[in-house]
């Protein structure tokens, strides 16, 4: 996709949006209500028309074709299953369209239904199925034609949390398993994190970064990557030379360009470590636990430094030491460091 | 014995007992006794004049006996027949046509102009505001061409087409609605369906209930109509009985046949219900 343009009236829903697929990849596009990414997807499905740019598929024009010639398969965020079909006649269905022979067109939809683990239920109909098993039966279909790009519309937004994380690594499995490029929207960034290859973090109708899970998470390549994808603490700094001081302590940058002056550090909490009082003693980032939030093997502990508060990220087995009101000590350890204007420094630990 | 402390218990505790769940219990009571209340004098009212138009239907030739005379005279009195025959065609023509008309049409609105949704649903619930001798007044210049060049008596099934519109709308727009139409719309069309396959092979046949109610209602339309038919001088099955009942002194053939079109009425109603309750089955 290039320069892709999207307006609804005066709201431009995409703008200039360059995005490429590698062949068998899955990326992830995340971003909040509104950035862009679902407008992506139904430009690339051919749902909707560009206003300007190119898509094109195998190095061939698409940009003009119509939804039912492009050859995609589309899984959606709501339940789409024909209701008056059964759950083979529903995967079967593209391939009808394609006059494939009965028997041919059993024995694949049948061996599509075995791939996500639905071969037992061919013969029921959509509503005789849980929201989970509805969707593997849309993916199924979408995969029985051999599309040549495979797009995800949010499809695990309805259903609850345990369902979602179970059918969300059967979706990368088949994936894999198929070796389809997929693109797939989401506006959670665990889903994301966990199964792209790469993660493209949308804004405003265009992409801020494209990268994988790893580098957008520990390596933000701007200030709103950064507050999206997982938390952060906003701490005052002032940047001179390569560094950046925060609270006494000396934090390389990422961006060597940043004019000297002051500046709001975004630190990770994981980056953020803590000695209890009897040990370190007090320094500049030294201050009292407000609140420690269990999370299974981490838990989150709240500092309050005084003038601000800051949240570190903790094993467990640490934090159990702690306890609100106690006095602590604190590290920042010296990975390069992500920073914004001052004008951002609301001074308080935010979460994305 | 426990069954007695049970009772003991509850008697005794039946003050403290008898919070919300107890109220809740002979609130729905009443409600119930409400609701039979009801049904039963709404039943009376539509029962009753249908019981004695069965009972009139039935009178033999004295009064106080009874003879199955009126209804064998439905298929042997002259003109009835043909005026039976007439109606049915006029339904089954009308029917047909109101869907080919509506049908594809509400569906492409709802997928692709839904701005016009608005404007198309006041164009089809117009006819409910325009008085039957009004429709005559216009169409009648139109009807007297069809009778000058003796074209059939089944012309009738245009205007009882535009009858039919607010009642077949509001049909199929309850079936349409009840679908996630866009979405099942896109799903084909991602697979690689065209329009054509879209409305008729995947939208459509999930709106076989609603298409029913609409081919019932236009069915039931048709079989009453009189006033349009009598006016522009057809002999439908309406305008017959009329006739029957005005020039014959003994028109016991006048209620046989009026119930025989309201069975048949009923009798399309039970088919669409239980067809609907079939496909829901699955």
């Amino acid at each position: 996709m290039e320069g892709l343009t999207r307006r609804y009236g005066p709201v431009v829903a995409l703008d200039g949006l360059d995005l490429t697929l590698r062949p068998g990849e899955l990326i992830a596009l995340l971003g909040p209500s509104g950035c862009g990414k679902t407008t992506t997807l139904r430009l690339l499905a051919g749902l909707e028309d560009a206003d300007a740019g190119t898509i094109s598929v195998g190095g061939r024009d698409i940009t003009r074709q119509s939804a039912s010639k492009r050859d995609m398969g589309m899984v959606f965020q709501a339940y789409s299953l024909f209701p008056h079909m059964t759950v083979v006649q529903n995967v079967a269905f593209g391939l009808r369209l394609r006059r494939m022979a009965k028997a041919e067109r059993e024995r694949r939809a049948l061996e599509m239904l075995d791939l996500v683990g639905l071969s037992e239920q061919s013969s029921r109909y959509a509503h005789q199925l849980s929201g989970g098993q509805q969707q593997r039966v849309a993916l199924a279909r979408a995969l029985a034609i051999e599309p040549q790009v495979l797009l995800l519309d949010e499809p695990l937004s309805a259903l609850d949390a345990k369902v979602r994380a179970q059918l969300r690594d059967q979706i990368r499995r088949i994936q894999l398993e198929v070796g389809i490029t997929t693109l797939f929207v989401t506006h959670d960034q665990e889903e994301a994190l966990a199964i792209a290859d790469r993660v493209g973090v949308m804004r405003a109708g265009q992409l801020e970064q494209l990268a994988p899970p790893t580098e957008v998470y520990s390596r933000p390549a701007t200030p709103f990557v950064a507050e999206f994808v997982g938390l952060t603490n906003r701490l005052a700094g002032t940047v001179s030379g390569s560094t950046v001081t925060v609270r006494g302590q000396d934090l390389p940058l990422v961006d060597l360009g940043i004019p000297a002056g002051p500046v709001t550090a975004l630190i990770r909490p994981e980056a953020v470590t803590l000695a209890s009082e009897s040990s370190a003693g007090s320094g500049p980032l030294a201050g009292s636990v407000i609140a420690i939030t269990f999370l299974g093997a981490t838990s989150r502990v709240t500092v309050n430094l005084g003038d601000t508060t800051i949240m570190a990220q903790l094993p467990t087995s640490d934090a159990t030491e702690l306890s609100a009101g106690s006095f602590v000590a604190l590290t920042i350890r010296p990975d390069p460091v992500l920073v914004s204007g001052a004008d951002d420094n609301s001074a308080a630990a935010s979460e994305a | 014995m426990a069954a007695l402390a049970s009772v003991g218990e509850t008697s005794l505790e039946a003050p403290a007992t008898r919070g919300p769940q107890g109220m809740q219990r002979s609130r729905r009571r009443r409600l119930n006794a409400f609701r039979y209340v009801v049904f039963t004098l709404f039943g009376l009212f539509i029962v009753l004049p249908l019981l004695a138009l069965a009972r009139f239907s039935l009178e033999g030739s004295k009064l106080g006996t009874w003879s199955v005379a009126a209804w064998k005279q439905i298929v042997s009195y002259p003109g009835l027949a043909s005026g039976v025959e007439l109606t049915l065609e006029l339904a089954v023509i009308t029917s047909v046509a109101t869907l080919v008309l509506l049908l594809p049409t509400m569906i492409w609105i709802k997928l692709r102009v839904q701005w016009i949704s608005r404007t198309f649903e006041f164009l089809c619930l117009l006819p409910l505001t325009i008085p039957a001798i009004a429709l005559v007044v216009g169409l009648g210049p139109v009807y007297n061409r069809i009778q000058h060049y003796s074209l059939s008596a089944l012309q009738l099934f245009w205007v009882y087409v535009i009858l039919a519109l607010p009642y077949a709308y509001r049909a199929l727009s309850s079936g349409l609605d009840a679908l996630d139409a866009v979405t099942l719309a896109e799903a084909a069309r991602s697979l690689g369906a065209n329009w054509f396959t879209v409305m008729f092979r995947v939208i459509a046949p999930n709106m076989r209930q609603a298409i029913l109610n609409a081919v019932l209602l236009t069915g039931a339309l048709v079989l009453g109509e009189f006033t349009i038919a009598y006016l522009l001088l057809f002999n439908t099955l309406q305008p017959t009985l009329y006739s029957i009942s005005r020039n014959t002194p003994n028109a016991g053939v006048v209620f046989s046949t009026s119930l025989a079109s309201l069975l048949f009425a009923f009798a399309l109603l039970i088919i669409v219900s239980y067809a609907g309750r079939r496909r829901r089955r699955g």
